[in-house]
């Protein structure tokens, strides 16, 4: 059986090395100073995906929405294995919550079509919220099967999959096609070298008229994607109908951000206990003494 | 925009076999909170088969009524059919707020729900209040909005959200962050039975296996923890932070990096990905203090941190700073504290 498989990836900032460089002096983050990376789920979600390819002979189209920089997750995802790979950049896409992001997700999968699978990281390290996997599933009106750690069965239109419960696990069997959300169960393979050759090449429309500071002509286009080397580059008049337009970005935003506090490091008010048994004798003593130790 | 008679205060309560989760009832806590600032009432939503009987409870912990969703096909829990009902009875009753605890169970309900009604929805908040929102672009001045606050940017900022659209204001909750108040038994209150509508269409995934098992630590639930880092070094030393939780009578937590590292159970987990918790102490022994970590414990009401680097930022929350070896440390502790209970 032959399959398409549509991985959503995000690329984020690395907030879980928020270390030296990326501090201010006065305790908040600068978020400028953090590397861009592919977020850690999603490359689950990619090695799924892959791992489906090898197995069943699969499709596999990468796709994601944000700046023009995202292309280097895409690129990224060639270098691992990726069949086809689609950007959706857009400035009326700026501002968006998650469900305006589910929303333009799910209409860039109906512009697409055809496809079997769904997949996504659980959730991604900038926003940790979980939520757009299961609302384009809803959008798309398609099952949704959350926290998947491996694929037993894929085949006669149905997909069998183990998933990750509160205290266990859970096997359930969705028809196809259907949404996956993919947890850290995987090992993500490495990009391959030959491969990394091959796409290091591969550009969106604006990396090329950037590359020599003139529009990329359909030509040239058209032989990149001949050779595969074409990273497509979609707006968001390409795949939302202009009456949905204000379901897209701020506009169709239902949450506002009020206020943002920065979780500034405080010097440490700690009481300093020496690392000796007289010391640490005493501080058990002291916590004995208040009941905090019973 | 008139507030003309805003609807009540939602809970979706989450149960496994009958027996409802402790999220569930310190949302019940808040919720009652909440609706008393408002003048509303406070509802639980309870799906499954056979759990009527949590209605008294969820009386007692506050709920002014219950809709109660009876039907085989509401148990074990899947997506579709419970988002169905619940979808149903927010087009019918039009609730002003509607809480998830954010479990897994509910980080994978709410989204679906919210996406299907258009509503707004902020995950793994940590506070909840009400107040008014000015939309300053728009001038337009909200009355008596949920403030929905919740860390964000890998827990390096707290943000602060609302929701403006239509309600249901609609968030996920952390476990054990909201209190849980205490069960008055003279409270009752109202059984509303709802018949679910529920078609093929909703029940097209099927649970071929399910194995759980109740967790073997109640974390949430410890005075004590002594919780162990990647610092500890291997899984054999994690045995030292058995040998002292054991010793003060505590519970043994972790950091994620000690449990990646396999070296102890997920259920172990504090910090943001795993369970947050208030002890009495806290013991952190070779834990760095990740934002994520210090998420998890930070409320703790006495902290004391062991670590050989005094940099780390795990002191930055601590009341009590050990810079020295655990290995030498904990057992000082222990020998000081079998000599001196």
């Amino acid at each position: 059986m032959s399959c398409t498989i549509l991985v959503f990836v995000k690329q984020v900032p690395d907030t879980k090395n928020v270390t030296g460089d990326a501090m201010k002096p006065d305790g908040t983050i600068n978020r400028q100073a953090l590397p861009a990376i592919f977020n850690p789920e999603d490359l689950n979600a990619l090695e799924l995906a892959l791992q489906l390819k090898d197995r069943y002979g699969a499709k596999v189209i990468v796709a994601t929405m944000g700046l023009p920089a995202a292309a280097g997750i895409l690129r990224d995802s060639l270098f691992r294995g990726a069949d086809e790979t689609v950007l959706l950049t857009d400035r009326a896409l700026g501002g968006s919550d998650t469900l305006a992001t589910s929303f333009a997700l799910s209409r860039m999968a109906k512009k697409i079509g055809n496809f079997d699978l769904v997949l996504c990281g659980r959730q991604a390290i900038d926003g940790d919220t979980a939520q757009v996997g299961p609302q384009i599933a809803e959008k798309l009106g398609i099952p949704q099967i959350s926290y998947v750690q491996e694929v037993q069965e894929l085949g006669d239109g149905k997909i069998r999959a183990k998933r990750a419960i509160e205290g266990g696990y859970e096997v359930l069997e969705a028809p196809l096609p259907a949404l996956l959300t993919v947890v850290d169960a995987n090992q993500p393979r490495p990009q391959n070298a030959s491969r990394i050759i091959k796409y290091k090449k591969a550009k969106t429309p604006s990396e090329v008229a950037a590359a020599k500071g003139a529009p990329a002509s359909e030509e040239e286009l058209a032989a990149l994607s001949a050779k595969g080397l074409l990273i497509q580059e979609w707006n968001a008049a390409y795949c939302v109908p202009q009456d949905e337009f204000n379901r897209l970005g701020k506009a169709g935003s239902p949450t506002n951000v009020k206020h943002i506090l920065s979780v500034v490091l405080t010097a440490g008010n700690f009481q300093e206990v020496a690392p000796t048994q007289e010391a640490v004798g005493n501080l058990v003593h002291e916590l004995i003494e208040d009941h905090t130790l019973g | 925009m008139e507030n003309t008679a805003i609807g009540n205060v939602w809970v979706f309560i989450e149960q496994e076999g009958g027996k409802i989760a402790d999220v569930s009832l310190e949302l019940v806590s808040k919720g009652r909170e909440l609706a008393d600032r408002l003048g509303v009432k406070v509802e639980a939503l309870l799906l499954g088969n056979g759990v009527e009987h949590c209605c008294a409870t969820l009386f007692q912990y506050g709920c002014d009524n219950v809709f109660l969703a009876e039907d085989p096909r509401l148990e074990p829990f899947t997506v579709l059919p419970f988002a169905k009902v619940i979808v149903d009875l927010i087009r019918e009753h039009r609730p002003n707020i509607l809480m998830f605890g954010a479990t897994m169970k509910g980080r994978e309900l709410a989204p679906r729900v919210a996406s299907e009604k258009l509503s707004g929805l902020t995950a793994d908040c940590t506070d909840l209040r009400i107040d008014d929102f000015e939309d300053q672009r728009n001038h337009i001045v909200y009355k008596d909005k949920l403030m929905q606050i919740r860390p964000a940017f890998g827990g390096n900022i707290i943000a602060t959200i609302v929701n403006t659209w239509e309600d249901p204001q609609m968030v996920t909750v952390r476990e054990g962050v909201m209190k849980m108040g205490e069960p008055d038994a003279t409270r009752t209150g109202t059984i509303t039975r709802v018949t679910p509508a529920l078609t093929a269409q909703e029940m097209v995934v099927k649970v071929i296996e399910r194995v759980r098992q109740e967790k073997t630590v109640n974390l949430k639930g410890a005075q004590i923890i002594v919780a162990g880092g990647y610092g500890v070094g291997s899984a054999a030393n994690f045995k030292l932070i058995h040998e002292l939780a054991k010793t003060l009578g505590g519970q043994v937590g972790a950091s994620r990096a000690a449990v990646d590292a396999g070296w102890i159970d997920h259920d172990h987990q504090v910090g943001q990905t795993g369970v947050t918790v208030r002890p009495k102490l806290y013991i952190a022994c070779g834990i760095s203090g990740s934002v994520q970590h210090r998420a998890g414990m930070a409320e703790s009401k006495k902290i004391i941190a062991i670590n050989t680097d005094p940099a780390a930022p795990i002191f930055s929350v601590a009341h009590y700073g050990i810079i020295g070896d655990l290995n030498q440390v904990i057992p000082m502790m222990i020998k000081a504290y079998k000599s001196k209970a």
